[in-house]
Order: structure tokens, then C-alpha cells, then sequence
């Protein structure tokens, strides 16, 4: 049973598809490439923060001061349901043919997600009511960088999402469109790992701190 | 095209609900650490950091699906790998500024 042999990371197609699961390794670890450098941002951006959280602040807010903890665990709750929403539709991808069902997952975690970013574009509006703008100091700026920086990521999740909904009513579960839900669950499970070091070291350092 | 097998999907299907019940429970002991302040300032980043870590690790174990399987391997050591760099250059900067924060 060569087909179902793991080929790549994520979810594997296996004997479902076979030739798709055979054309997947390349494109799949090409994929993960470009994960671990965006993960290289990610972290020299938190780095930054963490720097400036000490010695940036100008006299202005500090991070006790702007954390809003309730509103942190609304996001990270919708967030880390998205992300077990789309692994069931990575499930439904791979094993049913129905393409209802995937379409079904596939919307509740674009809801989800559009929750996400709602909420916090709302923490940044309240921020900038309150007079904590980016260019107030340092430490606001790589405040906004950082989870801006994510909100745009998850934005660009969204909008791939829509790419190959509309896709998948246009062609069905064709090869390409099966292998770009694969890479589009990578790139969606990545953005849940990055928020799990920003509610922890943005939201509950903030706070403990 | 559709040899579909009940006994797989079953076994990826519970490992989705063994990682989602499981960042849940580190996500909520985070959140609860803090919330309830149990432990002291000191100790904050510590325990934050190793709740962050094991999330991680679930994450990438379950929902990811790496683990230490043979043809996993390739992918695990650019992960551990990229955990190196970020490893030199988060570490190096946090403490080039601790330095720098000393001398000032």
C-alpha cells in the first residue's frame, strides 16, 4: 500500500486519491517552506515587541494598561474553533465525495474567522479612541505591527477561502483544487500556533506582568 | 477513487477532538493562571512560555499531523530547524537588549 504511505505533513490523502496524494509530497513540503519563513517574521516581530515592552513605552499606556483579557479570550476561543472546523473539512475532503459538506465546514470557518477579525479590529478602534496609536510610542508600534500583522494573515486566509469556495463550485474536487484546501488547512492551523504565542506573551504577559 | 475506510477516518477524526479538547485545556489553564493570579509576577513568563510550548506541540502533533514517524522526518528537522534559528534570533535579541538595558 505505497498510496496510503505519509507523504507529506498535514493531513494525507492517501488511498482516497491516490495520484493526487502522489503529486501532493513536493508541492506540500514547498509549502513548508514558506510556513517556517513566515514563522521567522512572526517571531522577530515578537521579539521587537518583547523588547519594546520594556523600554518603549515614552510615558505612555503600558501593556497592563491596553490589555483587554476578556476580549483576547472571545478571539482565541474563535480562532482555535476555526482551526478544528477546517480539520473537519480537511476530513471531509479526504473522505466523502459530497463536496456539500466540505462547502458546510469550510463556511463556519470562514465565520469564525470573520468573527476573529471583527472583534479585533474592534480592541484596535477602542485602542485608537483612547489615544493609544501606533505612533504614540515605540511599543505601541510593534503592538500594531505584530497583531497586525496577523489580522492581515488571517484576512488573506479568508480570501483564499473564498478563491476555492468559488473554485470548488466551478470545477468540483478536481486535483488542483483539492491540493490548494490542503495547503489553504496548513496555512490556517500555522495562523492558530502564532496566535497561541501572541494571546500568551501580548495578552496574558501583558496582564500578569 | 472512493476506497473510503470508516476505521481511518475514525482514527483522524478522534485525533482532531485529542488535540481540540486538549489546546482548550492548556489555553483555558493560561487564561486561568493569569486570571486568577496564582502565581507570582516572577514566575509569569515562565509558565506562560511552557503552556505556550505544549500548545504548540499539540497543534503541530494533531492538527498537523507531524510526528516521529520515517516520513516525517524531513519535515520534522526543517520544524526543529526553524526552531533553531528562531531559537538564536528571538533569544539573541531579547537578551542584546537586556544587555544594552543594564549599561544604560
Amino acid at each position: 500500500m505505497s498510496a496510503a504511505k505519509l507523504l507529506h505533513p498535514g493531513l494525507n490523502i492517501g488511498s482516497a486519491d491516490p495520484e493526487a496524494h502522489r503529486q501532493a509530497g513536493p508541492v506540500m513540503f514547498g509549502f513548508w517552506v514558506f510556513l517556517m519563513s513566515d514563522l521567522v517574521l512572526f517571531a522577530l516581530l515578537l521579539a521587537t515587541y518583547s523588547a519594546m515592552t520594556r523600554h518603549g513605552t515614552a510615558g505612555g499606556p503600558t501593556p497592563a494598561d491596553i490589555t483587554d483579557l476578556k476580549s483576547a479570550a472571545i478571539e482565541t476561543a474563535l480562532l482555535l474553533t476555526s482551526s478544528f472546523t477546517f480539520g473537519m473539512a480537511s476530513l471531509a475532503l479526504k473522505y466523502r465525495e459530497d463536496t456539500g459538506r466540505l462547502f458546510a465546514w469550510l463556511a463556519v470557518t470562514a465565520l469564525l474567522g470573520l468573527g476573529f477579525l471583527g472583534l479585533e479590529a474592534m480592541d484596535f478602534a477602542k485602542l485608537a479612541g483612547e489615544g493609544a496609536v501606533p505612533q504614540r510610542s515605540g511599543f505601541l508600534s510593534a503592538h500594531f505591527t505584530l497583531l497586525g500583522m496577523h489580522f492581515l494573515h488571517v484576512a488573506a486566509g479568508l480570501a483564499w477561502m473564498a478563491v476555492v469556495a468559488v473554485q470548488l463550485a466551478m470545477w468540483g474536487l478536481c486535483r488542483a483544487v483539492r491540493l490548494r484546501i490542503m495547503r489553504l488547512a496548513l496555512f490556517w492551523h500555522m495562523l492558530d500556533i502564532v496566535w497561541i504565542a501572541l494571546f500568551s506573551f501580548v495578552f496574558l504577559a501583558g496582564a500578569g506582568s | 477513487m472512493s476506497t473510503n475506510n470508516p476505521r481511518d477516518m475514525q482514527r483522524e477524526l478522534r485525533s482532531y477532538v485529542i488535540g481540540f479538547v486538549s489546546a482548550i485545556l492548556l489555553t483555558a489553564a493560561a487564561f486561568g493562571t493569569i486570571g486568577l493570579r496564582l502565581v507570582p509576577s516572577g514566575w509569569v513568563l515562565l509558565v506562560l512560555g511552557g503552556l505556550a510550548l505544549a500548545q504548540m506541540v499539540v497543534h503541530f502533533r494533531y492538527f498537523l499531523h507531524i510526528d516521529l514517524k520515517k516520513s516525517h522526518r524531513d519535515d520534522l528537522q526543517l520544524i526543529l530547524f526553524t526552531g533553531v534559528i528562531l531559537l538564536l534570533m528571538v533569544g539573541g535579541t531579547i537578551w542584546i537588549s537586556i544587555s544594552q538595558h543594564a549599561r544604560m
